[in-house]
């Protein structure tokens, strides 16, 4: 009753009690930033943390249909076998052959697209980023068809053309992995591209000018000027490239699903799968998960530590 | 210029839109989902998943005819299609965790190992399949089964046969009913490899059809009865080896463009006339009528090749089980309806004329019913189930065990790629390698 009464008092006001409630906590300072960042613990607790726990605490089962056991390290013995080496050999060769590739390429590309000399940049950009926005399924059945066995495919007439004798792609080691790369390249280029323009950009004209006045030619000025500016960009770049080659599945699923001839597209996800799902050994496919995940971060620390990224901090 | 922004957003909208669509069709959402019997008041819903749409097709027929004949128990059928590997890892993931499985679901042979694990999450199907089991070739019941009990019902026996190019094999002067060894093959072989341009025949590369066949017509397997490994035995070595001569040795044969027989490259070349034979379970009937028209007419079927004199002539392969899940609600219903459709006189003789399949029922193969005319016989010719008589009693069991699926993967992905394409192990050395990958995961 008494409510009542004071909100049609309140009424004439035109500041109604219980809204204003509401809207100081929306712009109280204290409770604002926990529920900005709510979203992010949120998806952080049920869709990392509480996956990662359980992925630990089977990785010590053995996980069958109405039945699960702890059985100890055992998962872990069994993990370094031959298969597991051919797949954290060829991801690695991935892993590297991606890296180069997709931190040297792009900054040249960027470069050229920075250049005032350069026409047609805006169609450029667009036409280098579209890539990214396909998905790899679509893109990978046309890799296939481009790269088929037959004389005809595309890739093989151009090679004929040049008079080399066509190539089974998706047979051999090399032109397997070749592939692979060719694929994560062409997807990511456009997108690491933008990080380099967008690195571009913070450059400081006035010391390209002090360096023409210096006397600087190109290279001095990209080697003293450009690339301590996007230095952290390719030290991001590196690192995001590692991490997403270690964890590559879809650019060898596309080319040979989940198995491959002599596990040349093997890579250390796919095994996971194939362990985890395909063979319903789940606490096994676990075991490997953790295991890919050490290295994973393992490599990045090395990484980061090689390329100054904590030094920068310190300092 | 605020126009310019707002259409090129909208285009990549629009484009990431079709990549995530076209993503999903590939990684594996519904494909596609058939009701039947929705039409009648009271019907008690059933889902079935499968990854081959032609068996909705099976089981929708089985539904009107089950209605129509059970008005006091009618059923709703919710088919369900999904990509192969979608369906199994779902459904697996639905046993595994005890929720979400549908009342019915294919289970593909070489999946199967992985439900048979731990305790059976699978309805036991011994009332409706023993009443039956003197009319079925039991050997492809006993696939599906574990500890006396059946799991599942196949829609095939899977008789391995020789699918001849008649035009190529007349070209080359060879009456193929002469062929009755395999040392008669390879010597028609030379002869169609000497008179014409097509090769006698080809082999998988990626796939085990052309080394399980052979090794099963000659009494091996991948494990014996007791489930121990025995893929490195010397008949099993002997004949990768057989295969192996087949490309380098005759040079009569040809490793199947694009790794396989389900190849999209490899219809094109069978279609083109480049091989003179395959050998292939009877239910590749359907990739030629779908994907190989321009044979039409022109294939004939035969027996395999004999090892030696009085040797078996054919090889059970290939399947997918049927079963029930223990999520189901109507455990009775589901099982009746599966016996109706698949177990019954009726059901053998329309998984002939739906699916061009040889039905596990031997006692209808040779029922007015299965001579009438259809596609398949017209396609290739009348006598197929004489043929399938003749062989009937030379199929040998296979021994499926929790560890088919990796055997199966050792081979398709290691022992023929690096015996037949590679050329880097010899066939005893691939084979030792394979079985002894699978021995170390049976140690636990």
């Amino acid at each position: 009753m008494g409510t009542t009464i004071s909100t049609e008092k309140g009424k004439p006001l035109g500041t109604p009690n219980s809204p204003r409630k509401r809207s100081s906590f929306l712009y109280s300072k204290k409770a604002a930033p926990y529920i900005f960042v709510s979203p992010f613990i949120l998806s952080f607790l049920f869709l990392f943390l509480y996956p990662f726990i359980s992925a630990i605490n089977m990785s010590f089962q053995r996980v069958l249909p109405g039945q699960v056991e702890y059985i100890g390290l055992r998962n872990y013995e069994r993990v370094l076998n031959p298969t597991f080496y051919t797949a954290l050999q060829n991801t690695t060769v991935y892993v590297i052959l991606t890296v180069i590739l997709l931190t040297v390429l792009p900054l040249i590309f960027a470069l050229f697209l920075n250049n005032r000399l350069m026409k047609m940049t805006n169609f450029f950009r667009a036409a280098i980023f579209i890539p990214a926005l396909t998905s790899v399924i679509v893109a990978g059945t046309i890799f296939r068809m481009i790269f088929g066995d037959s004389d005809m495919a595309i890739a093989n007439q151009f090679l004929s053309f040049f008079g080399f004798s066509p190539i089974e792609w998706r047979y051999g080691a090399a032109s397997g992995m070749f592939l692979m790369v060719v694929l994560a390249s062409w997807r990511w280029m456009g997108v690491n591209i933008l990080y380099f323009l967008a690195g571009l950009q913070n450059v400081n004209h006035d010391l390209y000018e002090a360096a023409d006045i210096d006397g600087a030619n190109v290279w001095q000025k990209f080697k003293h000027v450009t690339f301590p500016a996007i230095k952290p960009i390719v030290i991001f770049l590196t690192t995001i490239t590692t991490i997403n080659g270690f964890r590559m599945f879809e650019e060898s699923f596309v080319f040979w699903e989940t198995s491959s001839p002599g596990n040349i597209g093997l890579t250390v996800v796919g095994y996971i799968y194939q362990e985890g799902i395909q063979r319903n050994d789940m606490g096994f496919g676990a075991a490997v998960g953790i295991v890919l995940l050490l290295v994973i971060f393992v490599v990045s620390v090395i990484q980061l530590y090689l390329t100054g990224a904590f030094k920068k901090g310190d300092s | 210029m605020r126009k310019m922004v707002l259409a090129a957003l909208s285009s990549v909208f629009l484009l990431s839109a079709c990549g995530g669509n076209n993503a999903n069709d590939a990684s594996g959402d519904l494909e596609e989902q058939t009701v039947v019997g929705d039409d009648i008041e009271g019907a008690t819903e059933l889902t079935f998943w499968n990854f081959q749409e032609l068996h909705t097709q099976f089981f929708e027929d089985a539904v009107i005819r089950w209605n129509e004949e059970n008005p006091d128990r009618p059923i709703q059928l919710i088919a369900e299609t999904y990509p192969y590997d979608q369906m199994h890892n779902n459904l697996l993931l639905a046993l595994q965790s005890g929720s979400g499985a549908p009342d019915i679901a294919d289970i593909e042979i070489s999946q199967f190992a992985n439900y048979l694990q731990g305790e059976v999450q699978l309805e036991a199907l011994n009332d409706v399949v023993e009443p039956e089991l003197d009319d079925l070739i039991t050997s492809r019941f006993d696939i599906y089964a574990k500890d006396g009990n059946y799991y599942g019902i196949d829609y095939h026996v899977g008789a391995t046969v020789m699918f001849y190019n008649e035009e190529i094999m007349n070209e080359a002067g060879v009456d193929i009913d002469s062929i009755e060894t395999w040392d008669d093959y390879v010597e028609a072989g030379e002869q169609v490899v000497a008179n014409t341009d097509a090769v006698m025949t080809t082999v998988e590369s990626d796939d085990h059809f052309t080394f399980w066949c052979l090794i099963s017509q000659r009494g091996s397997d991948y494990f014996d009865e007791n489930g121990d490994v025995i893929l490195d035995n010397e008949t099993n070595v002997d004949t990768l080896q057989f295969i192996y001569d087949l490309v380098y040795e005759h040079e009569i044969a040809e490793i199947a463009p694009g790794g396989y027989h389900h190849a999209e490259e490899y219809y094109g070349f069978m279609n083109d006339g480049g091989a003179a034979s395959l050998m292939m379970p009877m239910w590749y009937m359907g990739r030629f009528l779908d994907y190989m028209e321009d044979l039409d007419g022109k294939m004939q079927i035969r027996p395999l090749p004999m090892w030696e004199e009085g040797g078996n002539r054919s090889a059970g392969m290939g399947g997918t089980g049927t079963v029930v899940t223990n999520q189901t609600e109507n455990s009775e219903l589901a099982k009746d309806f599966l016996a109706f459709a698949k177990l019954s006189e009726e059901g053998n003789v329309k998984l002939w004329e739906i699916l061009g399949f040889d039905p596990p029922r031997h006692d209808v193969w040779d029922s007015p019913a299965m001579a009438e005319d259809n596609r398949f016989y017209q396609y290739f010719h009348d006598d197929i189930f004489e043929i399938l008589h003749d062989i009937r009693d030379e199929i040998n069991n296979l021994n499926i065990t929790e560890q088919t699926t990796n055997a199966q993967q050792e081979i398709n992905s290691n022992v023929m790629h690096s015996v037949l394409r590679d050329q880097s192990r010899t066939s005893q050395e691939a084979l030792e390698d394979a079985a002894d990958a699978i021995r170390s995961r049976m140690i636990e």
